[in-house]
């Protein structure tokens, strides 16, 4: 990090752009509530109820594990389950 | 300050883009080869593009100053038809002593399918056999990650491989980690939505350091924004990085990857 930038200098420069994208998730989660046939138990709302536990975690890594979360698994085997030729 | 786009589809720009990009301080750019929005019917169809990549291209970017240099392959999205996929890997050693020719990409995955794989190794093994550096396009959003980890399995299987002449792009933060560790060059792709902001590729740069590290807009046909590089510039100027270590990642970085091609020829801007 540049020596220039604080926590206090980052906070201040982030302050009104999380306020505003926290307010985008707050109304987008009322608009799909409000919605005629809204179902509560899509996983992908249950994924965005993840999501949101990981940001309230205090680990440096939040964006990489919200990048996993959102992620098909990798398996080490892919090669058999694919059958492929030799590798 | 000049800045190199290592990976940017022009053939789907306007030349207005190029007057902009010249504006704004770029002194060349990278074309992968990729897909055109529709599957192409022929190895003709594929002959012609690289036609395009290789002549015309270059020739509408020298108009505003730019060097236009291209890497060539069947992407990812048309590996699933293999008969055709392996006409074209036949094909390409046509064009890869055309000046500007840097290596075979963009390959990789799409759908992380077993022909996308197996295309995938046969590149591999063609830039192998004629000695070309590897540029390599990673899937999106939920595919990326099972994918660049699929990718770098069959890249650590070939001992034929050196690492630092093969290019992993558009990394996030779940991804560039291991790409970097394995002695790979990563590369951030900017582009709305699907992959990397300027402000999160920075982060990266704070996290990770400057080496064997690239920033590219990959703009293409979709909604993408070919200046994206500047704006990277600008956002790491705004958190007070020195002007040394900007340069490095958007100038200096593509010089010493490219430099490792040996159609790269490259006239330093006065
Ligand atoms: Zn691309």
């Amino acid at each position: 990090m540049p020596e220039k930038l604080t926590a206090e200098a980052t906070l201040e420069r982030e302050y009104l752009p999380v306020r505003g994208k926290i307010l985008e998730i707050a109304a987008a989660l009322d608009r799909i509530t409000r919605c005629e046939g809204s179902n509560m138990h899509d996983p992908r709302l249950k994924q965005f109820h993840s999501a949101l536990e990981i940001l309230l975690g205090a680990e440096p890594d939040r964006a990489e594990r919200i990048q996993l979360l959102f992620s098909r698994p990798y398996e080490e085997n892919w090669p058999v389950t694919l059958q492929m030729p030799s590798l | 300050m000049y800045y190199i786009d290592p990976h940017i589809h022009m053939v789907s720009r306007t030349t207005d883009d190029y007057e902009t990009l010249a504006k704004m301080g770029c002194v060349a750019l990278s074309e992968p080869a990729f897909w055109a929005g529709y599957d192409r019917g022929s190895v003709d169809g594929f002959r012609d593009y690289f036609r395009q990549l290789t002549d015309f291209e270059s020739r509408r970017a020298s108009n505003y100053g730019i060097q236009h240099f291209t890497w060539l392959c069947i992407n990812a999205k048309e590996a699933e038809n293999v008969e055709l996929s392996r006409e074209v890997i036949a094909m390409i050693p046509e064009f890869l002593d055309c000046s500007g020719v840097l290596g075979i990409g963009e390959i990789g995955l799409n759908k992380n399918t077993r022909n996308e794989a197996i295309v995938f190794l046969e590149h591999i093994d063609l830039a192998m056999k004629t000695d070309e550096q590897i540029l390599i396009h990673t899937p999106h959003l939920e595919d990326k990650y099972q994918g660049t980890r699929m990718i770098l399995d069959m890249l650590g299987s070939d001992s034929r491989i050196s690492r630092q002449r093969v290019l992993v792009d558009h990394v996030e933060e779940h991804t560039i980690r291991p790409v970097l560790e394995a002695g790979y060059w990563a590369g951030m792709t900017l582009y709305p939505v699907s992959k990397c902001t300027p402000a999160r590729a920075a982060d990266m740069v704070e996290i990770y350091g400057p080496e064997r590290l690239l920033v590219n807009s990959a703009g293409d046909w979709g909604p993408s924004k070919p200046t994206a590089v500047p704006d990277f510039i600008l956002e790491m100027r705004r958190r007070g990085h020195d002007e040394q270590l900007i340069r490095r990642i958007v100038y200096e970085n593509p010089l010493a990857f490219f430099g490792q091609s040996r159609n790269f020829v490259f006239q330093r801007p006065i």
